[in-house]
């Protein structure tokens, strides 16, 4: 369970978060939408451990530990997975190495044994498989001349190998077409059980039709101003946030 | 005993007329030695070509000249990373037939034929008046045309604190081929002090991989003069790990139509290492490419140096060169300096170089940590991607194999 209490945080000393107060019972997914600039994707980054983001107040705990103490990779151990808006290339870098690294690295700190590079291509390409991406991106550099939606997949290839216990998505929808789209809600959805959770940023609706949330939170200027169910997904796509951004000011 | 240059200077008197060669030619080498100095010794000339490095230490340090080898030649040569290849093997400069598999046919010795060359400059270049005073033995290498010399490799193992000046020749005949593979090693406080010259025939390819990995304490001085025919290639890659202070110094003259030179290199720096790759490109011949790309990897208080000048002859027309020069910088302690020159004298040419200097990039680093690698596993990830480039300029996947092998072993030595 994720339990976010009084969460502020700033970058370059300029204040995003507000005060957040957000509980992500185990086994649910919730989904924060809200215009630009409204610190969705902020509270990813915070969450996974940026450097560059100041905590200035407030808690975050995953399963009753204290996220915001840990190291970036600690907290990728601890089952934190955040997918990123913009997937960052690494040049120089086989896509297949880098993902055996990152498995490898977390089974260590599980205490579990390594993969060697067989049992770890026959798991990826299985993965590669169920995802519909061409073998051959696990050839490529991370990223690297990656279209839009390959980067997109990519992320939720890394989650589906790495298996979190709480996937932060942030707007993996975007730039995706519908059946692109679809594959990256049913990867999300093939994750789902009881002790996992997630945290889906989006602009649209559209995503949460193919991964229904359990929840869904408006963040606005740093706050969550109003929480609902997936019906209020389908309310703001009618009317915008334009009635709330009035109610805040 | 004295040291610095009056101390090689006194050692040449008593050594001149029981060296092998022409005594006349080390007299004028002495010479010209005598009036340079040590570049960067107080008591010697200001040498711009030896601006960023300075053999001060060199100068300050005693080296003993009939010293017993305080090391194990053959444990050290045990622990490397060696091809099955034929291997001639040089240890404190002397040959060793018993650790030696020689080539078939094709080697000699610098001391049964001490031939000076044509190529090499010891009135310019101090260290290179040096070795010609002092030079004892060598490698003499001869392809004939048309023929694959297959891989050979010259290993040279340092076991005496003691001072060498290896002189090697490398001949190939017209169509010829050669990949050498050159391996420095050794432990205790020395200065290796080697020239090679190379001539590369019409159609010829020389594939010349260097792998210095000297002593913490050593210093390591390499001056190459390679001349490239026509339609010939000389491809060559260096990867600097190890010494106190090296210096690679590559003079490659291409001086028949179509010709290519190749001078990539890698230099991984920590601590207070310094090391300075130097080289000179002249096109002399029209339609001739270069190509050189150097990369940097500096952590601790370490310095790269970085000098490349390409000069483009009036008639060589249609040249092709291209330079690039780049640094990651591990710490805020670390430095380099990049000093790339073009010197053009035809007007129809395509010349380029460039310069990177740059940290770590801090998306990257976050975007590995938040998969769950560890920040010093990050770190070394994005810094073999940033050589993984300049390793690709090794065709031969046995050899980077090997040379990957060796980056490895740094990384493992800076963490220990």
């Amino acid at each position: 369970m994720l339990e976010i209490r009084g969460l502020a945080a700033s970058i370059n000393e300029k204040p995003i978060l507000k005060g957040i107060d957000l509980t992500v019972p185990a086994g649910e997914v919730h989904a924060i939408m809200g215009p630009n600039g409204s610190g969705k994707s902020t509270l990813g980054y915070v969450l996974s451990g940026r450097e560059d983001y100041v905590v200035t107040g407030g808690t975050a705990t995953f399963n009753g530990v204290d996220l915001l103490t840990m190291e970036p990779e600690q907290r990728a151990a601890a089952g934190l997975f955040l997918a990123f808006q913009a997937p960052i290339e690494l040049p120089g870098v086989n896509n297949a190495n880098f993902l055996r690294t990152a498995l490898n690295a977390i089974r260590r700190a599980h205490g579990e044994s390594e993969l060697d590079a067989v049992q770890f291509l026959k798991l990826a390409k299985a993965e590669t498989k169920r995802l519909a991406m061409p073998d051959d991106m696990l050839k490529r550099n991370v990223n690297v001349g990656f279209s839009g939606g390959e980067k997109k997949r990519n992320e939720v290839l890394q989650m589906a190998l790495l298996r979190p216990r709480l996937a932060i998505l942030d707007e993996t929808d975007s730039g995706l077409d519908i059946d692109a789209l679809k594959i990256v809600a049913d990867g999300v959805n093939a994750l789902r059980r009881p002790e996992f959770s997630a945290l889906v940023i989006t602009h649209h609706q559209r995503l949460l039709d193919y991964l229904v949330p359990n929840r869904v939170h408006v963040l606005l200027h740093g706050r969550i101003v109003r929480s609902g169910g997936p019906e209020l997904a389908k309310e703001l796509e009618k009317s915008g946030y334009a009635e709330l951004i009035a109610e805040a000011a | 005993m004295s040291t610095g240059a009056s101390g090689f200077l006194e050692r040449f008197e008593g050594v001149l007329g029981k060296l092998p060669g022409d005594s006349a030619l080390r007299a004028a080498a002495a010479a010209a030695f005598r009036a340079a100095g040590l570049p960067g010794d107080s008591r010697g000339r200001r040498i711009e070509a030896w601006k960023y490095t300075s053999l001060r230490a060199v100068a300050d340090a005693t080296f003993q000249r009939e010293a017993a080898p305080r090391h194990e030649a053959e444990t050290i040569l045990a622990g490397l990373p060696l091809l099955d290849a034929p291997r001639i093997v040089f240890v404190d400069g002397a040959w060793r037939d018993d650790l030696s598999a020689i080539p078939a046919a094709g080697f000699a010795r610098f001391a049964q034929q001490p031939d000076f060359g044509t190529l090499t400059w010891p009135d310019r270049e101090p260290m290179v008046a040096l070795n010609t005073m002092l030079a004892e033995d060598g490698a003499v290498l001869d392809v004939p045309a048309d023929h694959d010399g297959g891989v050979v490799q010259l290993v040279s193992i340092a076991a005496s604190d003691a001072d060498f000046h290896p002189r090697h020749s490398v001949r190939l005949g017209k169509g010829a081929r050669l990949t050498l593979v050159e391996v420095s090693v050794g432990q205790g406080t020395y200065l290796l002090n080697t020239v090679a010259e190379i001539h590369v025939a019409e159609g010829a390819t020389l594939t010349h991989i260097r792998l210095q990995d000297e002593a913490a304490t050593a210093f390591h001085v390499s001056t190459a003069y390679a001349d490239v025919e026509a339609g010939a290639t000389y491809d060559s890659f260096t990867l600097n790990l190890g010494a106190r202070l090296s210096r690679t110094e590559v003079h490659a003259q291409l001086t028949g139509k179509g010709g290519a030179a190749h001078l990539n290199a890698a230099q991984l720096l920590a601590g207070s290492q310094h090391a300075d790759f130097t080289s000179v490109v002249g096109h002399t011949a029209p339609g001739c490419q270069s190509r050189q790309t150097v990369k940097n990897v500096l952590a601790g208080k370490s310095r790269g140096v970085f000098q490349g000048k390409i000069e483009v002859a009036r008639q060589a027309q249609k040249t092709d060169g291209y330079q690039m020069n780049q640094a990651l910088l591990l710490s805020p302690f670390a430095e380099v300096d990049s000093k790339p020159e073009l010197e053009i004298f035809a007007d129809d040419v395509k010349c380029s170089h460039g310069a990177t200097v740059g940290e770590l990039d801090a998306e990257q680093m976050f975007y590995l940590r938040s998969r769950g690698v560890p920040e010093a596993e990050a770190r070394s990830i994005l810094v073999r991607a940033f050589l993984a480039e300049a390793l690709d300029a090794v065709a031969d996947e046995t050899i980077r194999a090997r040379l990957e092998a060796a980056v490895e072993g740094w990384w493992e030595r800076q963490a220990a």
